[in-house]
């Protein structure tokens, strides 16, 4: 086919324009690596053929009579206006056309509506403007932030080779098995896309959706949030691992001893300088989007945290904000989404950092106490 | 506007009256679009979400040869703090036969809340075939500071669920439904603060 | 516009009023298009400008110009006013001017109404341009304002949203009564039905399909009001509603609403191509069946932008064979123009240069609709920048396009003057050449997995978005061309002839240009 010869040719007429070593010019889908994807894939190509072939005809009947057909060339006119052969022959040759491209697309449709007798089921709920992954059947999931760096975003840093498409937990799945995936939200709608798999599936508050896939070859599939779910609609990307049963079932172990170390962080013993470190780090994935990382936020939406009376002062309303989050506005309740350790470590960044020198510091010990004595 | 061909004054009125009857139809159509949407889930079950409470005069008939394994998810809806969970997580049952479950709510925080789970069941067409008894969704429900509840679910997979169906999975959202006069205040403040700088 | 005024000796009686009330309390059916043409085209340049906006933050990867909050204002406003503020008004002024001597009436059933719903709309856009300075900003959740997105989440500025779409959907409303009312009872005598031009009937075909759905559109807006404001929840999962459900109400109404957007364009091609042919119209009547066809599917297949929102099986192969079947319509109308052609005795002046883009882009735009139909298919392409490419490359080459050639081809009727026909050519080409190179490549970037209404991309997008940039600021910019080949059309130019195409054929090119105040003072008789 001619993918080829189109790419030279864009190539060709692209010379002048700069471009970057990380760019290229697909010009298709790409197959993908599900057999979801790959029917998709055919089918795709089955109608853009059949598109080009009629265009071919159709715009070849145009340009014969657009340069034969010229009144600078002293071509006359003909008179005719009606033909009822002509015009029966041109609706059902279409009407068949579509007939014939109906019935692929029917048994590709059927079989991705297939969920039943997965191995794994796994619940994906959109967050403004993360992903969260719960493993139903290992009682176990966790929050899936995007991991640029504002300074890429913002272009004070060199953009990264996965730029935008990086997060700092992906969804891990094992090779050669059914995954059946349970979609829904929390806030508003989203949509749960990995282009290499051929599933898209939007996440709706209240409702659960269903969808599958196969993965057959282990690697890492990047995908983004398709639904316009508000400001960070461009930033909360989907990463998704395929790896090895094996691997698989190790990285569940680990994944379960590490919230047993998560629980035993919140007993620990904790210094300023600890706590700062770790809540500089949670304040870049989870408060960095909208109150910015320099603290000035963007008023009226994202109020700043620099100089906010509330940060500075009132320790108890800081701790309940960010715990329950503030109803009807952006601000959620991260209460449910981070762990005690994290939640005092941001607080007390917080009241730490861009001037806001109150040397105040909060325990997780405290954070886990006021979560359950409120 | 003068002008020999005066249109018939009597056609035109006709005209907008035809019209605005349609408009007014069809802006009623947009709002009966609700029920008739309702009405048309309740029937196929599109949007997975279950009914209200089952009565059958007829007891159901149990089919011992088929089993169907039912799968309960719970999440909370935005700023929800409750813990909300299902004490089994997934079981399996003859189609016919009333099973009784459990949900674990805690309300941990200081104040008297309430709130309303709302069921959806994928896949969607087994929704017709998903009947509840007895649900702590049809009601609200409220938790005093602290408490803890057990909640009961009593449901009776249909018989008549298509054979190609082996599971179905009921999940749950918890939406706040108090007051929320406390978070206002915060509201507010937060505005004010901004305002002043 | 001076030359509007009626320059026919005699009958001066009823000339238009001096000054500003002229404008004001005219209820003359020609002062009424140029307002709304006039207007129309001011909102073309407004939202224009929204998409340049929109074009500079994504000519290059990373966020330099606006923030991600102000760029989904930017897409949700530019959608808005190119919808509501530029094409449909657009085609409400041609039906004004139009119409009526196209049927043989001295002017339009219901000219004081008419008037009215003109008005109607610069308010509705002084409201909805108002939301941009406003605290929380302007809505910010796209043109399709999805719930719960501009419901629980939406800014305060939502409600004045909701006032401006109440507004402007009562002058669609009012102004498509106006059309139903012209079209049935204004026909001069022996004027059948199958005897009306297309661009009236596609017209009437229009009218009927805004009286159905711009009240759907005003009850599911108002449901959003009552959400946000009088505790209901008709889309709030919380309280019973449905998300889902908001998005079946909005396109029962979004989808033939594309149709209204289009349909005109095609009724006033069908006068252009044999124009330009010099040979009669192939299939008359099998362009009026397409166009009535292609109506009634249009309250049939709505789902089909809903594909992933997990509408359970038959529902997704109901809504793809219904969206499959709009083709055989559509390519009967394509044929046909196609077939006008062919055996023609062609020239290509500007009208015509518009009116063959117009049928092959429109057709590149037909295919990929064709394939974004088929819904396994359409799992990859929703969503992402192929959606973008489909429906710029149906309403651009499409609805614009139609507008430019209608425009060009009536011109010297409303002026009485020629416009220049060199700097017509030079804005097609580079119209047509910036237009191409801004959409062709969003293709491209929806295949390869870009995501719509993002303000920022993945590098592998970088190279195809700056052509994309490039193009859209050329073809912004040609704009500007149009506004000064209209002026000088206006101001001067070679005087034109009652006909000025060789080929035309109708009532309106009976009258000399420019036409009396009031079109026609005694029915012409249509044989």
């Amino acid at each position: 086919m001619g993918v080829h010869a189109m790419r030279a040719g864009v190539l060709a007429g692209g010379l002048l324009l700069p471009a970057w070593s990380m760019a290229d010019w697909t010009l298709n889908m790409t197959p993908g690596v599900t057999g979801t994807s790959n029917e998709i894939f055919s089918l795709h190509m089955t109608i853009l053929w059949i598109c080009v072939a009629i265009g071919v005809v159709v715009f070849g009947v145009m340009f014969w009579s657009i340069l034969a057909h010229r009144k600078s060339e002293g071509h006359k006119p003909a008179h005719f206006h009606e033909n009822t052969a002509v015009e029966v022959a041109w609706t059902i040759i279409p009407f068949v056309i579509l007939v014939i491209m109906a019935i692929p697309a029917t048994a590709t449709l059927v079989d991705m509506y297939d969920t039943e007798e997965s191995d794994i089921d796994i619940k994906i709920t959109g967050y403004q403007w993360k992903w969260r992954y719960d493993y139903i059947n290992d009682d176990f999931g966790f929050f899936s932030n995007m991991a640029t760096s504002q300074d890429e975003i913002y272009n004070r840093a060199a953009k990264s080779e996965h730029y935008l498409l990086d997060v700092d937990n992906p969804l891990v799945i094992p090779v050669g098995k059914k995954v059946r995936f349970l979609v829904t939200a929390n806030d508003v709608i989203h949509s749960w896309w990995v282009p290499a798999f051929g599933v898209k599936k939007d996440a709706i508050p209240g409702f659960i959706n269903e969808t599958w896939t196969r993965v057959d070859e282990p690697g890492i599939y990047r995908g983004q949030c398709t639904e316009l779910c508000g400001r960070d609609h461009g930033f909360m990307p989907v990463v998704v691992k395929a790896v090895p049963q094996a691997e698989y079932d190790a990285w569940v172990q680990d994944q379960l001893a590490a919230a047993e170390l998560e629980r035993q962080l919140t007993e620990k013993e904790w210094t300023l300088e600890e706590l700062l470190e770790r809540g500089e780090r949670v304040y870049a994935t989870a408060c960095a989007a909208c109150h910015q990382a320099n603290g000035a936020g963007i008023p009226p939406t994202f109020p700043a945290l620099k100089g906010n009376p509330v940060v500075t002062e009132d320790l108890p309303a800081h701790l309940d904000i960010v715990v329950n989050g503030v109803s009807g506005t952006a601000m959620q309740a991260f209460g449910p989404q981070l762990s005690e350790a994290d939640l005092a470590a941001v607080i007390t960044y917080e009241r730490n950092a861009w001037g806001n020198n109150t040397g105040e510091m909060i325990t997780p010990k405290q954070v886990f106490d006021y979560k359950n004595q409120q | 506007m003068t002008g020999s061909p005066q249109p018939s004054t009597r056609s035109n009125a006709r005209v907008i009256a035809w019209c605005l009857a349609g408009v007014v139809g069809m802006f009623g159509f947009g709002f009966a679009l609700v029920p008739l949407y309702e009405v048309f889930c309740d029937i196929t079950g599109i949007n997975g979400k279950t009914g209200g409470r089952y009565e059958s005069s007829v007891p159901l008939e149990r089919d011992e040869s088929r089993i169907v394994e039912v799968q309960f998810l719970a999440q909370n809806g935005p700023d929800m703090p409750w813990v909300f969970k299902p004490v089994t997580r997934s079981i399996e049952v003859h189609p016919g036969e009333p099973t009784t479950v459990v949900f674990y709510a805690e309300n941990p925080t200081a104040k008297a809340m309430v709130g309303q789970a709302v069921p959806s069941l994928a896949p969607a067409e087994g929704t017709l075939y998903f009947h509840k008894t007895e649900c702590f969704c049809f009601n609200q429900q409220t938790l005093q500071a602290g408490e803890t509840v057990q909640m009961p679910l009593v449901f009776i997979v249909d018989k008549a669920l298509p054979e190609h169906i082996h599971k179905l999975t009921l999940s749950y959202t918890l939406y706040d439904q108090s007051v929320m006069g406390e978070v206002s205040r915060i509201k507010q403040a937060i505005t004010t603060t901004n305002r002043n700088g | 516009m001076s030359a509007v005024i009626d320059t026919h000796a005699g009958e001066h009686h009823h000339g238009p009023a001096k000054g500003i009330t002229r404008w004001l309390f005219t209820t003359n059916h020609k002062d009424i298009g140029t307002m709304y043409l006039v207007f129309s085209f001011a909102m073309f340049l407004f939202g224009g400008s929204m998409a340049m906006v929109i074009r500079a933050e994504l000519f290059q990867p990373g966020l330099q110009i606006v923030d991600p909050e102000f760029f989904n204002q930017m897409t949700t406003m530019h959608g808005l006013i190119m919808v509501f503020g530029a094409v449909m008004p657009a085609f409400v002024g041609l039906a004004n001017w139009m119409l009526p001597m196209m049927v043989g009436a001295p002017d339009m059933a219901l000219p004081r109404m008419n008037n009215w719903s003109f008005w109607l709309l610069p308010c509705a856009f002084l409201i909805l341009a108002s939301t941009l300075f406003m605290s929380g900003g302007a809505p910010n959740f796209g043109w399709t304002f999805y719930a719960p997105l501009s419901t629980t989440y939406g800014p305060p500025s939502t409600t004045f949203f909701i006032f401006a779409v109440h507004i402007m959907g009562i002058s669609s409303i009012m102004g498509a009564i106006n059309v139903i009312a012209t079209i049935l009872n204004l026909r001069a005598p022996g004027m059948t039905l199958m005897k009306m031009p297309l661009f009236v009937w596609t017209w009437l075909i229009t009218a009927f399909l805004l009286i159905a759905v711009m009240p759907v559109l005003a009850g599911v807006v108002t449901m959003m009001l009552m959400d946000i404001n009088f505790g209901t929840s008709f889309f709030d999962a919380s309280g019973g509603g449905d998300p889902v459900l908001f998005q079946h109400v909005f396109w029962f109404f979004g989808h033939p609403e594309v149709y209204i957007m289009i349909l005109p364009a095609f009724g006033a091609v069908s006068h252009i191509i044999p124009a330009f042919s010099r040979k009669p119209l192939f299939g008359y009547a099998s362009m009026v069946y397409a166009v009535g066809a292609i109506a009634l599917l249009s309250f049939v297949v709505w789902a089909h932008h809903m594909f992933t929102v997990g509408i359970p099986i038959a529902g997704q192969l109901f809504f793809m064979y219904a969206t499959m079947l709009i083709a055989v319509p559509t390519g009967v109308k394509v044929f046909n123009w196609v077939a006008t052609m062919f055996r023609g005795a062609l020239t290509f002046e500007a009208p015509m240069l518009f009116a063959v883009a117009f049928v092959i882009l429109f057709t590149i735009g037909g295919f990929s609709g064709l394939m974004l139909a088929i819904a396994p298919a359409d799992f990859q392409y929703h969503d992402t920048y192929f959606v973008v490419a489909h429906f710029h490359y149906v309403l651009v080459p499409g609805a614009i396009f139609g507008i430019f050639a209608s425009a060009y081809f009536w011109l010297p009727k409303w002026t009485g003057h020629m416009y220049d026909e060199t700097l017509a050519k030079t804005h097609f080409w580079l119209s047509f050449i910036g237009m191409n190179l801004a959409f062709f490549p969003m293709h491209f970037l929806g295949l390869a997995g870009m995501p719509r209404r993002i303000p920022d991309y993945a590098l592998q997008f970088a190279d195809f978005n700056m052509v994309s940039s490039i193009g859209a600021f050329m073809f912004g910019a040609t704009q500007l061309l149009f506004l000064l080949i209209v002026v000088k059309c206006i101001r001067g130019g070679e005087q034109a002839p009652a006909k000025p195409w060789e080929g035309a054929e109708g009532l309106e090119w009976t009258l000399p240009s420019p036409p009396p105040y009031h079109s026609f003072q005694t029915p012409p008789e249509v044989k």
